[in-house]
């Protein structure tokens, strides 16, 4: 047991019922005092934000004030109340279910007179109309359910008698749009129920000021004055993690991210383990990771699989049976990542190097679920660059340092569909809307003009031209409030609300084979294995075999929604090549890496493969510095290369990349190509530009100027099919084209066609247009990492060094295998189009 | 060339007819915009404008002494009459001094407000037949130039894809893309197009418009949206 500090007397809650006491000391447990001090906090009326490791009883803190206050409530005041007691809101769908389990418990001991019922998208209209009738208690549901109620006509009545919302896993919701969407709809709460506190449960995290000031309401109108923050309670920590990288005696490759080579370790860890989770950067990853460890498992360990894409029951039987103990282990991905709290796990494998610390420690939280015992991890690096971030993730973890981001200045386009689900549950007040936002932290940068943009954007799309006047969406009415045209807006927001705009997915279903179906068309119906993205599917043709659900499966056909696979008996599948999961290296940890590689004393903890490479790299060329930059020049196969070492992250090089190809190409050195990687990026060219600098003509320091992020980025971006892209996810989210219409399914392509003709117009007519400007806030912020790239510019300024060198640097083989994987940028596909016209040319001149 | 008339495709998606001096574009839609804003979908309202625009600069490079739309010229059939001001003026204007034929297709009611013109459902210029669908008795040899479909075409290579609208053509008929800045495309590999081009009338050749020419393509090259379950395939045309 860890020593605890006494409570002081002003922290003591005021009151805790006995029956509580008398239930925490029936399980021989204790009230912990971050429990009790959020209790006090609470009860004399704070907002407050609970910081606690995995495992410290966060949930139940959480909830404590609720079951206090619900457990002394008659049946008049329950059957009074028009609304939920306690709003719970998560992340995660399959977290709500979870935690209604973990309550039932505590409700059902103490005997407590509480209903707890969960509203999520998967919940039944007939459920989701008998809550607005007879709400329960706590209702546990997402940022969007939250949403569409307060659309509702009567989210007055539903919320008025409000007294908590408790907010979990709050480090992680305010990162995106969905954390703007409800910084929005709190802001409405609490306009609806002023009484009410809010609950802030997050793991430990970089920016607590960021998350204290997302979670109290601030002064309206106030965009200047320091924030006012919520009450901070901070569990004491825990016994710090036992974490070690692997070490394997086999060859560790230069490039990949498969670990293949650590395969034969991961096994005999897992076989001397009781439980062990097996975390993965991407689905593909799990998928090839799982199918592996399967073909060497003599011992029939009982391993499972878990990722986003599989079917909902699949999941939910796989966690059943970690809950029950049933398992060795299971390869997953972020789809376990939150704080869903299942069974005995003594060991997690992190494959690949994790991207960024707080991730680390979060997955690193589920080994051993009790505070006062080291959890207990090994991270395996897939090639030698990761040994470095390996090395200092886990040197982060030592230190408890953290890097997750805090939260962001909310999006317009997010702003615009909250303004229309306002309007649908009644008139708008411009002066009240513009007070109740401004105290939504995230919001407090919008001036009443760009409200009213906003509001004119809703309304009737915020064109110069005013040519839509007389189809307004909202109208002013006599009194000057904004209220619907039509009725029928209202369900046309319901079906298209919600900020993730996911890349379009198929549901994937189990067929027979064609083979011996032989000529019968396909049939309908089949066992649902889960869904499947539709890009991938697109490079696939009848026949192909890729991995699903841990199965080879050849691929059938697509009709209208959905896939049909049947299974293969292929032993080499083509592996699914998801878009989700990649994340990119976060900057805490690509310095820690650049402080690494710089300082020879540090390596001995690295592995000797690694060491003698970062010697040879000493002695051939030059280490990179920790502060500055390291450009190498050399000739290979015919072309000449420029190499540098940024350590910013692939996205950062991607869009470096971009800019200074395009930089070189007006200088007239022919660049052809680049490839990047997360430490570093490749440009080749026709002409020598090592000679190029050692002849003066060439001027790092002028490439590399900050005024690089001017116009070449604004000129590039215009046409980057990448902004494209932003654009028609906040085309999307802003409700300006629709994700669905009413009775029919609009399709994935229909969509992106239509987006991208409205960019091309707006960028010609209305370059000022408050959308464009939602989609160059995104993708500064997300995509190209602008700010990164900023910083590192500066950084770099009068530091950087240039090796022309006769070959390729040791440091730069990994780089150079990446070439040709990378996809081809540019006039690329006019050239495809020139290609398939020379063929038939040629075809035609035989 | 088809018998003794000379067909020449532009990379802006129209058809031009040197001898007569006679531009064929198809499927403007226009106010196709405003009538998704009375949807409640507020696109933006430039489309029109943007469409007109592009046909202005082809008129003005080749100076056509008729111009015809193939139909499907507006949107919706109260769109000619709701159509800005300025966008009408721009018309009028192009229709200055040179005949003017609405081919009038599913969309289209009657035209007015000063933009009316000729309107007919079909025309023939020497032995071409214009229309906006293609009628499916071929009448020797005359060759069918139509509109409506909106083709599109989309090729694969080295791991890549390009979708682009385009020219179809088989020996009696050629289909052009739509004109029109919000219009889409409708795979050529599609079921609507089973009735178009048949066993008897097979398609031989596809045009895909590029940034500043044409590309012709192979109809066997086609690949399907998505990888949609084939409806059909073009098999080439000397096997069979």
């Amino acid at each position: 047991m860890l020593e605890r500090p006494p409570l002081l007397p002003e922290q003591q809650p005021k009151d805790l019922p006995a029956v509580f006491e008398r239930w925490f000391a029936a399980r021989g447990w204790q009230a912990r005092p971050h429990q009790l001090r959020l209790l006090g906090a609470v009860q004399r009326g704070a907002h407050a934000l609970l910081i606690a490791p995995t495992g410290a009883g966060k949930t139940l803190a959480g909830f404590l004030p609720s079951l206090v206050e619900l457990s002394t409530q008659s049946k008049d005041e329950a059957a009074a109340r028009r609304g939920p007691h306690t709003l719970y809101i998560s992340p995660l769908k399959a977290l709500t279910t979870d935690i209604a389990r973990n309550l039932e418990m505590p409700i059902a001991q103490m005997e407590l007179p509480i209903r707890v019922e969960t509203r999520t998208g998967d919940t039944p209209v007939s459920k989701r109309q008998r809550q607005k009738l007879r709400p329960p208690d706590i209702l546990l549901t997402t940022p969007e359910q939250i949403s569409l109620l307060l659309s509702d006509k009567a989210s007055h009545r539903i919320f008025s008698q409000l007294r908590y919302v408790v907010l979990d896993e709050l480090h992680e919701l305010v990162t995106s749009k969905r954390g703007d969407l409800l910084a929005l709809a709190l802001a409405r709460l609490q306009r609806l129920a002023p009484e009410s506190r809010r609950i802030g449960l997050s793991a430990t995290v970089a920016d607590v000021t960021g998350l204290r000031a997302y979670l109290q309401p601030q002064a309206a109108l106030d965009a200047d004055s320091p924030p006012k923050l919520a009450a901070l309670v901070e569990a004491e920590v825990g016994a710090p993690p036992h974490v070690d990288i692997l070490r394997s005696a086999a060859w560790i490759p230069f490039a990949g991210h498969s670990c293949r080579y650590a395969y034969d370790d991961v096994y005999g860890l897992l076989k001397q383990h009781r439980m062990s989770l097996v975390f993965v950067n991407t689905r593909s990853q799990a998928e090839m990771v799982f199918q592996s460890l399967w073909q060497m498992n003599e011992d029939n360990l009982p391993i499972a699989l878990h990722h986003g894409s599989l079917d909902v029951g699949q999941r939910r039987k796989v966690e059943a049976a970690m809950a029950a103990g049933k398992l060795k282990a299971v390869v997953c991905t972020s789809s376990l990542d939150l704080g869903l709290d299942w069974g005995d796990i003594d060991l997690v494998i992190q494959m690949g190097a994790p991207k960024g610390a707080s991730r680390m420690a979060q997955r690193i939280g589920r080994a051993n679920h009790r505070m006062d015992t080291p959890s207990k991890a090994v991270i395996v690096p897939s090639n030698r660059l990761e040994v470095l971030e390996c090395e200092a993730a886990v040197e982060a973890l030592r230190a408890g340092a953290q890097d997750s981001a805090g939260p962001r200045q909310g999006g317009l386009d997010v702003l615009a569909q909250h303004v229309m689900g306002l309007a649908c549950s009644g008139p708008l007040d411009m002066r009240a809307l513009h007070r109740e936002i401004t105290e939504a932290y995230s919001y407090r940068f919008v001036s009443k003009d760009l409200l009213q943009r906003t509001l004119d954007f809703v309304a009737t799309g915020g064109y110069a031209l005013k040519a839509y006047e007389r189809f307004a969406k909202l109208r002013q009415d006599k009194n000057g409030h904004y209220s619907l045209r039509h009725p029928k807006l209202a369900q046309q927001y319901r079906l298209n609300s919600g900020t993730i705009v996911e890349a379009p997915v198929l549901t994937l279903r189990l067929v027979g084979s064609s083979a011996r179906r032989g000529k019968r068309p396909l049939g309908r119906g089949g066992r649902v294995l889960g869904s499947i993205e539709e890009g991938f599917l697109e490079k696939l043709t009848q026949g192909d075999s890729f991995l699903f659900g841990g199965e080879i499966l050849a691929f059938e056909g697509i009709r209208e929604n959905e896939a049909y696979a049947s299974r293969s008996k292929a032993d080499a599948p083509k592996i699914p090549a998801y878009q989700g999961g990649k994340f990119p290296l976060s900057s805490y940890l690509a310095a820690r890496v650049r402080k690494i590689v710089a300082q020879p004393d540090a390596w001995a903890a690295l592995p000797e493969q690694v060491r003698d490479w970062l010697q040879l790299q000493q002695e051939k060329s030059q280490l990179p510095t920790a502060t500055g930059l390291l450009v190498e020049t050399f000739a290979r196969g015919g072309n000449h290369f420029l190499v540098l070492y940024p350590f910013e992250g692939r996205m950062a090089h991607q869009t470096l990349g971009m800019l200074l190809t395009r930089r070189l190409e007006r200088w007239g050195l022919q660049p052809l190509g680049f490839v990047a990687t997360e430490y570093s990026l490749a440009i080749w060219a026709r002409q020598d530009m090592g000679a190029a600098i050692q002849a003066g003509e060439l001027a790092l320091a002028n490439l590399l100027e900050p005024d690089l992020l001017g116009d070449d980025l604004d000129a590039w971006l215009a046409e980057s099919g990448l902004m494209k892209r932003t654009f028609r996810n906040c085309a999307v989210v802003s409700g300006l084209i629709e994700r669905r219409f009413p009775g029919a399914h609009k399709s994935g392509r229909q969509v992106t066609m239509s987006a991208d003709l409205i960019y091309d117009v707006l960028r010609s007519h209305e370059p000022e247009h408050l959308l464009l400007e939602a989609t160059w806030q995104d993708a500064a912020r997300g995509l190209l990492d602008i700010r990164r790239l900023g910083d590192f510019l500066q950084r770099i300024q009068g530091n950087i060094t240039h090796q022309h060198l006769p070959r390729v640097s040791p440091l730069a083989v990994p780089l150079i295998l990446e070439i040709g994987k990378e996809p081809v940028y540019g006039s690329a596909e006019e050239a495809l189009l020139q290609d398939e016209a020379a063929m038939l040319y040629q075809e035609a001149s035989l | 060339m088809f018998g003794e008339t000379e067909l020449s495709l532009l990379y802006e998606g129209a058809l031009w007819l040197p001898a007569a001096r006679v531009l064929v574009v198809s499927d403007l839609h226009l106010g196709k915009a405003a009538a998704f804003a009375q949807a409640g979908v507020m696109l933006p309202p430039y489309d029109s404008h943007a469409t007109l625009q592009r046909l202005a600069d082809v008129v003005q490079r080749l100076q056509p002494v008729q111009v015809v739309c193939l139909g499907d010229s507006f949107h919706r059939p109260d769109s000619a009459p709701q159509l800005p001001q300025a966008a009408k003026e721009q018309l009028k204007l192009m229709q200055q001094g040179r005949d003017w034929v609405w081919i009038l297709g599913n969309h289209d009611a009657q035209i007015g407000g000063g933009m009316d013109r000729r309107q007919l459902h079909e025309l023939a210029i020497g032995a071409l037949q214009l229309r906006h669908e293609p009628t499916a008795i071929s009448q020797g040899d005359t060759l069918q130039i139509c509109g409506h479909y909106h083709p599109a075409a989309k090729i694969r290579r080295m791991g890549r894809s390009v979708r682009r609208r385009c020219f179809a053509y088989s020996d009696q008929l050629l289909v052009l893309p739509a004109f029109g800045a919000f219009t889409g495309g409708l795979n050529l590999l599609d079921e609507a197009f089973t009735s178009v081009f048949t066993t008897q009338t097979r398609l031989k050749g596809v045009v895909m418009l590029g940034q500043e020419q044409l590309y012709n393509v192979h109809p066997r090259a086609l690949v399907q949206d998505g990888a949609r379950i084939a409806s059909r395939r073009f098999r080439s045309p000397t096997s069979a």
